[in-house]
């Protein structure tokens, strides 16, 4: 809900300007009928554009009602603050050779966060890979993130109390088609949760996405589409990933409602994606959700980015970087101050430290449990050899 | 009782389970008013209404994706894919994501799923309609891969299949739908999976071979045997997860195996079985492991068809040079 009445304490004297951050424009000349032959126009489509905070962490508009809630805000932005510090951390822990590859979501943290709140326990959420924090607020262990990167097949349940969540899809946007049948499921059973199904912009060039989104459609299914724009896919940028304007746009083709949204501003993405849950639990039909960010940091930690895109380009990314404009809200509103973002650094460091202490002690896997054991509900008799090899030559080297 | 066609007893085993189990679902390329283009899903949609017999958009890549999802929200999606040569777009969905769903989840979410699809020639169809995928799929860790031929089994082995908690491919010999009928009583009894079906008892030669071949294969041990030779014929039917001890059996019996498939001979399911019989088997063998299969080549069109599919003649002049090696 937008509240009804704007909060002076929520409002500068002078109006501010809203940005995109995409400046290129998607007008669309549709028709390749030369000028001279008469043509009518049929269907009319337009993509809306949504931001409550700026670059400069003003508001730009009237907010969401959840404004008026301090103690959520503080939580936002510490979830912010932990995401950050986890990432930076794991990072670390691959550069210092005790974590595998890992995506780290550098720039891009508002989004995973706002996912988190926007999400109730019961909806179904199929995520990307690069949303620590929305995994935290589903309920899951750091250090199991920690050892799903690292390797270890166990820590892959991702338990949380939502027991019907996917894992991450590495096959990039194969989630789409899956999340299609998980919203029939959920729209079968007619008891109001929603599916949210987290993509990038590399995957909303696949057939899976198109095929998804389109039969998202024809059923109004309960489901939720966020592809999260941060301009790149590994190496290639969006120019040479699609034609479009916006991604937002792929939504028009396939019949559904849609919104770009400013990915690095937390109030407008939670906001956006509330609305898109909500219009979903109320039986209203599928929605697709642009959120613009970028990614400052690498794909992964395998991948180097100076090899396809220029420093200038990054630093001027990092002006846009949601924390430090969220941060900067709080301090405009009177909530923050340079000795609590101290305190909190500090207990995020603490918990960062403590929950890789845990993922340090795990202890090796037994290999026949580990790769026969949930393999099939009952393992199949022909399977009994093998697993019995599997565990005497654990270890693998005599 | 009347005798039934095989797509009628996969009919009857679909209406049967959708009845006795509200989470099954249906889902397809015109499996709801139309029935299906076999009419497999006959008069379903009308009995079970449009919600649970859903007719997709022509998106073969959703149909196996949407099964995914249903299956890990403890729905029982039996999916339809039209033709066995479009089911090749879903490799992604079938290995990465059903057969290692539960893998991946460490048992929190599974997959018990079924994608049938008619497969083999046979049936003078359009080109890409007459694949022979199953060693592909058997190759694919984390499910079954079933394959009926008869009315009797199919009903079985369907019901067998949509209650099995993995996921089940389910290959549907295209050529046999109409060819037999039988009577299969509509009491729910599902067959067992993993096992081998004993169809012809013999002494001088095994003969072992699975879906649309097993009528060939049967042919042509009735050949044999008004040469006064002696075959046995075993159904593999599932051939992942392979019965080999009901294989091994027979041939410590016989002496001689001779697997019949209509598939590519290289990395074909009969090289499986081929060396399983070889590493447990051997000893009990008077003659080298004989296969009759296809030809490493596209199945043909239409016209020339008959010439890839392996005849009663070719698998009787292979089960001789096998019967009459010294």
């Amino acid at each position: 809900m937008l509240r009804d009445k704007p909060n002076p304490s929520d409002y500068l004297e002078e109006p501010r300007n809203s940005s995109r951050p995409m400046e290129k424009t998607s007008e669309l000349k549709s028709t390749f009928i030369p000028s001279g032959t008469e043509t009518k126009t049929v269907a009319h489509f337009q993509v809306e554009y949504l931001q409550f905070l700026n670059e400069d962490g003003e508001l730009v508009q009237r907010g969401p009602t959840y404004l008026d809630n301090e103690a959520e805000l503080l939580e936002m932005y510490r979830d912010l603050v932990f995401n950050r510090t986890f990432d930076l951390k794991a990072v670390n822990l691959q550069r210092t050779g005790q974590l595998g590859t890992y995506a780290a979501s550098l720039g891009q943290e508002a989004i995973g966060v706002a996912l988190g709140w926007a999400l109730r326990p019961d909806d179904v959420y199929l995520p990307s890979y690069r949303e620590p924090a929305a995994l935290f607020r589903r309920g899951i262990a750091m250090s199991a993130i920690l050892a799903y990167w690292s390797g270890d097949e166990r820590s892959m349940d991702f338990s949380g109390p939502s027991v019907n969540d996917f894992p991450m899809t590495v096959t990039i946007g194969a989630h789409c088609t899956h999340a299609v049948g998980v919203g029939y499921a959920l729209k079968l059973r007619g008891e109001g949760q929603a599916a949210l199904c987290s993509l990038g912009d590399g995957a909303s060039s696949k057939g899976d996405f198109y095929e998804g989104i389109n039969a998202a459609g024809v059923w109004d299914l309960p489901l939720v589409y966020l592809v999260t724009n941060n301009g790149f896919a590994i190496s290639l940028s969006l120019e040479g990933q699609t034609a479009c304007g916006t991604l937002a746009q792929k939504g028009i083709g396939a019949g559904i409602k849609t919104i770009q949204v400013d990915g690095n501003d937390i109030l407008a993405t939670r906001y956006a994606l509330e609305q898109a849950l909500e219009h979903a639990r109320d039986g209203k039909g599928a929605i697709l959700v642009e959120a613009v960010s970028y990614r400052l940091h690498d794909h992964t930690t395998a991948d180097d980015s100076s090899r396809y895109r220029n420093k200038e380009e990054v630093d001027a990314a990092w002006r846009r970087e949601p924390i430090g404009r969220f941060k900067k809200y709080l301090m405009h509103r009177g909530l923050w101050d340079e000795a609590k973002e101290n305190a909190l650094q500090e207990e995020a460091k603490q918990a960062v430290e403590t929950t890789v202490q845990e993922y340090l002690n795990i202890q090796p896997a037994n290999p026949g449990e580990l790769l026969f054991d949930h393999l099939y509900e009952t393992l199949p008799k022909t399977l009994h050899k093998q697993r019995d090899r599997a565990l005497k030559w654990k270890g693998g080297s005599h | 009782m009347p005798e039934i066609t095989m797509v009628e007893a996969i009919a009857q085993a679909l209406r049967y389970e959708m009845a006795a189990d509200p989470q099954v679902v249906i889902l397809g390329e015109d499996v709801g008013c139309n029935g299906g283009v076999f009419r497999a899903t006959d008069g379903l949609q009308k009995a079970f209404g449009k919600e649970r017999v859903v007719d997709t958009p022509l998106a073969e890549v959703l149909i196996g994706g949407m099964a995914v999802g249903m299956a890990s929200q403890r729905l029982k999606p039996v999916a339809e894919i039209q033709f066995s040569g479009f089911m090749y777009s879903n490799i992604d969905n079938i290995l990465n994501h059903a057969g290692r769903m539960r893998h991946r989840t460490r048992g929190r979410l599974s997959c018990p799923m079924v994608l049938r699809s008619p497969s083999f020639g046979g049936i003078h169809a359009p080109e890409h309609h007459s694949e022979s995928p199953e060693a592909m799929f058997a190759h694919i860790p984390g499910i079954r891969v079933v394959i009926p031929s008869s009315p009797a089994r199919a009903y079985g082995l369907l019901l067998a299949a949509i209650r099995d908690p993995d996921p089940v491919i389910f290959l549907e010999p295209s050529r046999l739908y109409r060819m037999n009928r039988q009577e299969v009583p509509d009491d729910g009894e599902a067959l067992p999976l993993d096992v081998c079906f004993k169809l012809k008892e013999g002494d001088d030669v095994t003969l072992i071979t699975w879906g649309a071949m097993v009528h060939e294969t049967l042919q042509a041990a009735k050949l044999l045997e008004e040469e006064g030779l002696s075959a046995a014929v075993l159904d593999v039917a599932t051939i992942k997860q392979l019965d080999m001890e009901s294989i091994l059996n027979s041939v410590a019996k016989t002496g001689r195996a001779v697997i019949v498939q209509e598939a590519p001979l290289t990395a074909g399911f009969g090289a499986e079985i081929a060396a399983n019989i070889a590493e447990e088997g051997l000893m009990s063998l008077f003659a080298p492991i004989k296969r009759v299969t296809g030809f490493d080549t596209p199945m043909p069109l239409a016209k020339q068809e008959r010439a890839y599919i392996p005849s009663p003649a070719r698998i009787v002049e292979v089960a001789k040079e096998a019967i009459n090696f010294e």
